[in-house]
C-alpha cells in the first residue's frame, strides 16, 4: 500500500505498525492467526542476559479501560533467544526486527547488547531503562537523566545497532530525560512504558497483584502517551516510536501527529489478536478521511 | 484458536449466582477442559469460562457472577439476540487418551461444567466414568439431572449435609475404585483430591490472565516442568506436574 512507509533513522517500514514488546511473545503464537510480514516491524519480549521467570501470580489486573501487569520481564534470556527464538521466526518473518533489551545494571546493557550485535535480523535495539515491576535495575535507570545516560552511552559502547531508549512516564520531567539519552547517544527514543499503578480485592484487603504494584496500559494511559510525545518532540530531534493504549487507525495518525514516526500497538493485542492487521487494513481508508497522502508527512503535525 | 461473533441464545440463572449461557454461530471446535475467552461490555479484558458443552454450532458457557460490575455481572445482563465476540478452543484441555476403564471425574462448585462436558464426552467414546459433585448446599448444586440423562453413575456432597453425603468431593468419592482421575474446582479442593487420590490424574486450574492465548506470559506458573502458562500450556496440567504448596 503507498503512502504508508516511514523511516525510523535508516530503516524504512513498510508501514508504521508494530506490535509492542511483552504483549506480542516472538511472534508464534500470532503467526498461527495471519502473516507477520504485514508488520511495520516486530518489537519482541523484553530480553534479558539471564532467563527469568518473573513475578508470582496474580500479576494480571483489570482497571476502567486497560489493566495492570507485574510479569516481570520473563523471558529466556538472550543466549536462548538469539539461539532459538529469532532463528524461527526468521523463518516466517522476513524485515528487521526490534529487540527489546531489559537490564539490572550497566554491565547487563552492555552484554545483552553485544550480543544482539551479532544477529542480522536484529534492526534495532529497543533499551527498556524504564520498566516499573523490578524492585531494583531498571526502574532507577529511567527516572534520572544522569542513570538514563549511563545506562544508554553502555548499550552504546556495545553495538552499532541504533539504539532507541524506551522511557517511563512515571518521571518529573521526561523531556530532560530523553535528552540525556540521546546526548549517550540514542538513535531514537521509544514511550511510554506502562504507567505504575494499583488495584486492590476488597474482599481478600490486599493488592490483587502479588508484586502490589504493576503497569498500567490499554486505551486509559492514551491521552498520557499523548502528552509525553508531544513534549519529548519538541525536546530532541530523533525519531521517536509513540505507544501508549494505541487501539485503532485514528490512534496511530493522533499519535503521528503528536510526534511519533512510528508506534506500537500493546494491550489490545491481548484482547483482540487481530488489532495489528485490522489497524493496517483500516489506515487507507482513514488516511483518505483526514486528507492524507503520505503517512510519513504528518509526524509532529500538530506542533 | 478462532475468533468469532456468536448469538445468545439462552441466559439463564441456575442457582443465586450461577448462570448458563448459550452461544449459536461458527464457535470451532471446543473439547472438554478448553475455555472460551469472552469478550463482555464495557469491559477491557475479556473472560476466560470453561466450556460446559459445545457442539458444531454452539458453545455453552456456564459463570458465577462475582459481584457488581464484575465483568460476569454484565455478561448475565446479555438478552437473547445480542451478538458477542468470543475467542474459542483456548487452552489444551483434558487428555481423554489416559482414561483407562473406569475414570473417576470430580467437580466443585462452578467446576462442575467442565466436568460435565468430559463425562459428556468419555460417554459417548463408550466410557463409562463414575462422577463425583461437591457444593456447599443443596440450593447450590446445578447440572444434576445432566449427568443423570448420561447415565453415569453419579455421587454428591454438600458442605452442610443437605443433599447427599455431608462433606467434601472426596467424601463422595471416599472408596471408589478408579483408572484415573480428572478434576476441576477451586485450589483447596483440588489439593484435597491430590492428597485424598494421589497423583495419578490431572486437573483444570484457575489464574487471572490477559490475553488467554499465550501471548502476554501473564498467567505463568512454574512447575515441575518449568514455566507453563495456564492459557496455553494448560489450564489442565498433571497433578504430578504441579509444585504443590498446600
Amino acid at each position: 500500500m503507498e503512502g504508508l512507509s516511514v523511516r525510523l533513522g535508516d530503516i524504512t517500514l513498510d508501514n508504521p505498525i508494530i506490535p509492542a514488546s511483552g504483549t506480542f511473545g516472538y511472534g508464534f503464537e500470532f503467526a498461527e492467526l495471519y502473516d507477520l510480514n504485514i508488520l511495520g516491524s516486530i518489537a519482541l519480549k523484553g530480553t534479558t542476559r539471564e532467563p527469568r521467570f518473573g513475578n508470582e501470580t496474580p500479576r494480571i489486573a483489570e482497571t476502567p479501560s486497560g489493566m495492570l501487569n507485574s510479569v516481570g520481564l520473563q523471558n529466556p534470556g538472550i543466549d536462548h533467544v538469539l539461539e532459538h527464538e529469532i532463528p524461527e521466526l526468521k523463518k516466517i518473518y522476513h524485515k528487521p526486527l526490534i529487540l527489546n533489551v531489559g537490564g539490572f545494571s550497566e554491565e547487563d546493557f552492555a552484554y545483552v547488547c553485544a550480543a544482539a550485535s551479532r544477529e542480522p535480523a536484529v534492526g534495532i535495539i529497543e533499551l527498556n531503562i524504564s520498566c516499573p515491576n523490578l524492585h531494583s535495575g531498571g526502574a532507577n535507570f529511567g527516572t534520572s537523566p544522569d542513570e538514563a545516560y549511563a545506562a544508554v552511552k553502555a548499550a552504546r559502547g556495545a553495538t552499532d545497532k541504533p539504539i532507541f531508549a524506551k522511557l517511563s512516564p512515571n518521571v518529573t520531567d521526561i523531556k530532560s530525560i530523553a535528552a540525556a539519552a540521546v546526548e549517550a547517544g540514542a538513535d531514537g527514543i521509544s514511550l511510554i512504558n506502562t504507567l505504575l499503578g494499583m488495584r486492590i480485592d476488597i474482599k481478600k484487603r490486599t493488592p490483587v497483584l502479588k508484586n502490589r504494584t504493576g503497569g498500567l496500559s490499554g486505551p486509559a494511559v492514551l491521552p498520557v502517551a499523548l502528552r509525553a510525545v508531544y513534549e519529548v518532540y519538541d525536546a530532541v530531534s530523533v525519531p521517536i516510536i509513540g505507544m501508549g493504549g494505541i487501539s485503532c487507525a485514528e490512534d496511530v495518525i493522533e499519535m503521528m501527529l503528536a510526534g511519533a514516526v512510528a508506534v506500537e500497538v500493546g494491550a489490545a493485542n491481548l484482547v483482540n489478536p487481530f488489532i495489528c492487521r485490522d489497524i493496517i487494513e483500516k489506515l487507507p481508508e482513514t488516511m483518505k478521511k483526514y486528507g492524507i497522502s503520505n503517512l510519513s508527512d504528518i509526524t509532529g503535525g500538530a506542533h | 484458536m478462532k475468533q468469532c461473533l456468536l448469538e445468545v441464545t439462552k441466559n439463564e440463572r441456575l442457582t443465586s449466582d450461577i448462570y448458563e449461557m448459550t452461544l449459536e454461530g461458527e464457535a470451532g471446535e471446543n473439547r472438554a477442559g478448553q475455555f472460551a475467552n469472552v469478550s463482555v461490555p464495557n469491559k477491557f479484558l475479556r473472560r476466560p469460562i470453561s466450556v460446559a458443552d459445545a457442539g458444531e454450532n454452539f458453545i455453552t458457557l456456564v459463570y458465577r457472577v462475582t459481584g457488581e460490575g464484575t465483568g460476569t455481572d454484565e455478561m448475565s445482563k446479555l438478552s437473547v439476540g445480542d451478538t458477542l465476540d468470543v475467542l474459542t478452543g483456548l487452552g489444551n484441555g483434558y487428555d481423554t487418551s489416559l482414561a483407562g476403564c473406569r475414570p473417576l471425574l470430580l467437580g466443585g462448585g462452578v467446576g462442575t461444567p467442565p466436568i460435565y462436558c468430559l463425562a459428556k464426552s468419555l460417554v459417548s467414546a463408550g466410557i463409562s466414568p463414575t462422577v463425583a459433585l461437591g457444593f456447599n448446599r443443596a440450593d447450590d448444586m446445578f447440572y444434576l439431572d445432566k449427568f443423570k440423562a448420561l447415565g453415569v453413575e453419579l455421587r454428591v456432597a454438600t458442605l452442610d449435609g443437605s443433599y447427599g453425603d455431608e462433606g467434601f468431593v472426596t467424601d463422595a468419592a471416599f472408596g471408589i475404585d478408579f483408572s484415573y482421575y480428572y478434576a476441576c474446582g477451586p485450589m483447596p479442593m483440588l489439593a484435597a483430591i491430590r492428597r485424598a487420590f494421589g497423583e495419578r490424574g490431572e486437573m483444570s486450574f484457575e489464574e487471572r490472565m490477559g490475553c488467554g492465548f499465550g501471548a502476554c506470559v501473564g498467567c505463568t506458573w512454574n512447575t515441575k516442568s518449568g514455566a507453563r502458562r495456564v492459557c496455553r500450556d494448560g489450564p489442565v496440567f498433571k497433578t504430578g506436574e504441579i509444585i504443590w504448596k498446600a
